[in-house]
């Protein structure tokens, strides 16, 4: 019996050591972290964004992209109040920098480098990742296999910059060694009742992978005063049976 | 030893400097204006200028009344110094100390020197014959004290060399401004009919004194040698180049890596010390068989870190072709520039820190694929929007206007807008239907128009009125029709996406 105690003690003392090298802070140091991303917190591991992680984004089409550079840079917002720079790597630079100002976040202290080659793409990410003076790395690329994420895994674990990485046409969902992975679709704009045009832009997030968290998905809004979600369809399915058993179990 | 000094009078600095990149304005009178007092003066005059009756001070009017086709030249402030920095910069060739001297001239302590030009009068003649040469007016003096040298070069009439201890009988027939004197004592020295130096250098010190203060007596000491004076010699910019010859000629990369190291480190001492930093260098590598084989790099801050230095240099280090070894490594730091001072260890905040990481990182990047990859974007007051932001490629300029967040913008924009085919059955009103690569959208909300005119002093062309619209799957547009509403013959552009 002592010794399952024992081995028992050992393995949540692994695993809060593993969730550490993760990205992932205990509840205790967790609070001042919390970035107010509201319910979308709850999925990961102690109920706090992974900040020093890499995460992964998938998009298919153009519409899908802008949406998720619409939600990146918020992400990226609440990243940067630390007032440290970010750095946007992409082949085709098509984020128009005025429009993100919407999103809580000054377009010029995003530093937008253009590489044409993936190889050139990738090696600037690692280099980027490596150096603590930012706040968060994007990278727009196709293909990222397994070694080279967990190569962007470690240089992220060892300077806790945020990296994010945009897949464009995925031909192959393949195993990778980041964090979360994440879809972002446009849904129809949230609108007031009754009032003509556009409204805020509203999307429906798809959280497909967490490490040691619960997939969820959920329709979130924008707006000026911040996130609004969608409760009606997912009241009750809000992982927080899955956090507290994460508590508890360890 | 006794001292000898030689000061040369460019009598017509500025002008002469002008007309050494334009020749033409050698010939044709040139006047080098100053705003004054709400008028424009002449400052400086040219020779042909001169002989036409221009004086100094004069209203530039009054000078265009003299000759109408006068030559303007603004002035700027301190470029005399400039001018003849450098001047005094090139002298060096001809003795170690050299200072600049007022606006108008130069002093050389020749003490020891002129023996090399076998005596004084070749020596002046060298100087003098070699800044004519250069298309300056020239005249020179040497004797034994500053004073002297200065009131001979400018108001001499008899000899250009005075022979040693004889300044006193050269300076009497001299007037009394010859001696750098404030312009009211000259004045009133004048009113007393004092009109050369003989008739007042041998009054009593007293009397002397008590009328015109101790200023005179301190001036006519230095011009006879009885009171020191001091010069401020001008220092010969030493070259940012380091060498390291190799006994053994060099065929490793790691042998390279270690003379980078060793280069980096003596320059960088030097840089720290000067509080300079490094934006350009050159390494060249002198081969065994003769060849030089150069690499270059650049950084976007100065910076005087090795390290990081280091690792730009070793990223081009595969560069490198060592053939049968390298004999020789020469560092040059062709760029170099002050650096901000931060404060160090203790007192350094994080951000300077980040800052520092940040442009070393940017500083690899470019390295690698070019400087022209790394781009920030900054708002810029124009509506059309393509030229709403402009790019640039340092980390430093800061946003001129506050971004504007105020009109519907799309996250991602087209850098050329497509074409798209519409159903817009009403003017004016957004289109209910489009078409964009072969698949059909179905506009359910849309906002607009937002009619965005055409900078007509930049480009010529049709307005454009863009919609804000969302088709049946939730997906946001933004659309624009070139020009006015003509029915069928539209044409429609899809332009970006709407987060």
């Amino acid at each position: 019996m002592c010794v399952r105690e024992k081995q028992k003690k050992i393995i949540s003392q692994l695993r809060r050591d593993i969730f550490h090298l993760e990205g992932f802070r205990p509840e205790s140091e967790s609070k001042s972290l919390r970035l107010g991303l509201g319910v979308l917190e709850d999925a990961f591991p102690y109920g706090v964004f992974p900040t020093a992680a890499l995460h992964e984004f998938l998009c298919e089409q153009d519409e899908d992209a802008a949406a998720c550079s619409g939600f990146l840079s918020i992400l990226l917002g609440l990243l940067m109040q630390n007032q440290k720079p970010c750095i946007w790597i992409s082949s085709f630079p098509m984020v128009f920098p005025p429009a993100l100002k919407i999103f809580g976040i000054r377009p010029d202290r995003i530093i937008f480098v253009r590489l044409h080659r993936d190889r050139d793409i990738l090696w600037a990410m690692e280099e980027a990742l490596k150096c603590n003076g930012l706040a968060a790395v994007v990278a727009e690329l196709r293909e990222l296999s397994f070694s080279q994420s967990r190569r962007l895994q470690l240089a992220v674990e060892h300077s806790r910059v945020t990296g994010f990485v945009l897949r464009r046409d995925v031909k192959k969902i393949n195993t990778t060694a980041c964090v979360a992975r994440w879809r972002i679709s446009p849904q129809p704009s949230l609108l007031e009742d009754g009032l003509p045009g556009v409204g805020f832009p509203q999307w429906q997030v798809d959280l497909l992978k967490v490490k040691n968290g619960q997939p969820d998905s959920w329709n979130m809004a924008w707006t000026p005063e911040g996130f609004v979600f969608d409760r009606q369809e997912k009241t009750g399915e809000f992982p927080w049976k899955n956090r507290e058993s994460i508590q508890t179990g360890s | 030893m006794q001292k000898r000094y030689l000061s040369v009078w460019f009598k017509f600095l500025l002008p002469n400097h002008l007309a050494v990149s334009r020749p033409e304005l050698k010939e044709s009178p040139l006047v080098i204006t100053v705003q004054e007092r709400g008028r424009q003066l002449v400052k400086y005059c040219n020779a042909p200028a001169l002989l036409q009756g221009i004086r100094l001070g004069m209203t530039v009017a009054d000078a265009k009344a003299l000759i109408p086709a006068i030559i303007l030249e603004g002035y700027r402030e301190g470029s005399e110094q400039l001018v003849l920095k450098e001047l005094g910069e090139w002298c060096i060739r001809f003795s170690p100390i050299v200072a600049v001297d007022g606006t108008d001239g130069l002093l050389i302590d020749l003490t020891g020197c002129s023996h090399l030009w076998k005596g004084e009068i070749p020596y002046l003649r060298d100087l003098l014959d070699r800044l004519k040469a250069k298309g300056y007016q020239v005249r020179g003096a040497i004797t034994d004290t500053i004073g002297s040298a200065w009131a001979i070069a400018r108001f001499g009439k008899e000899k250009a060399i005075i022979p040693i201890r004889e300044q006193y009988r050269f300076l009497l027939s001299l007037p009394p401004a010859a001696l750098r004197l404030d312009i009211l004592i000259v004045q009133r020295l004048h009113k007393l009919g004092m009109h050369r130096i003989e008739n007042f250098i041998d009054l009593p010190c007293s009397v002397l004194r008590r009328r015109f203060g101790e200023a005179l007596l301190l001036r006519i000491a230095q011009a006879l040698g009885n009171a020191n004076e001091f010069i401020e010699p001008i220092s010969a910019p030493e070259p940012y180049t380091e060498r390291l010859p190799c006994l053994e000629p060099i065929r490793t990369a790691k042998g390279i890596e270690l003379a980078i190291s060793q280069l980096l480190e003596s320059l960088c001492i030097r840089l720290y010390g000067e509080g300079m930093g490094l934006r350009q260098a050159v390494l060249k590598c002198y081969r065994v068989d003769g060849q030089v084989v150069k690499v270059s790099i650049g950084t976007h801050k100065p910076s005087h870190h090795t390290g990081h230095l280091r690792k730009l240099l070793e990223m081009r280090i595969a560069r490198i072709e060592p053939a049968l070894g390298i004999e020789l490594f020469v560092l040059e730091a062709s760029g170099i520039e002050a650096v901000e001072v931060s404060q160090q260890a203790i007192w350094a905040n994080s951000s300077e820190k980040d800052e520092v990481m940040v442009t070393e990182l940017m500083d690899r990047i470019a390295l690698r694929v070019g400087k022209n990859a790394i781009q920030r974007y900054l708002p810029q007051e124009h509506y059309w929007p393509e030229r709403s932001v402009k790019a640039v490629s340092n980390l430093d300029e800061q946003a001129s206007i506050p971004w504007s967040a105020d009109r519907p913008r799309p996250t991602h924009l087209l850098a050329c807008p497509e074409p798209i085919r519409v159903t817009a059955p009403v003017p004016d009103y957004p289109p209910i239907l489009f078409i964009h690569k072969g698949q059909k959208h179905a506009i359910k909300k849309a906002d607009g128009p937002e009619r965005i005119e055409r900078e007509w002093w930049l480009d010529t062309g049709e307005h454009r009125d863009y919609y804000t619209v969302e088709d049946d799957a939730g997906r946001r547009y933004w659309l624009f029709r070139l020009g006015h509403y003509q029915g069928q013959q539209d044409q429609w552009f899809l332009h970006g996406f709407f987060a």
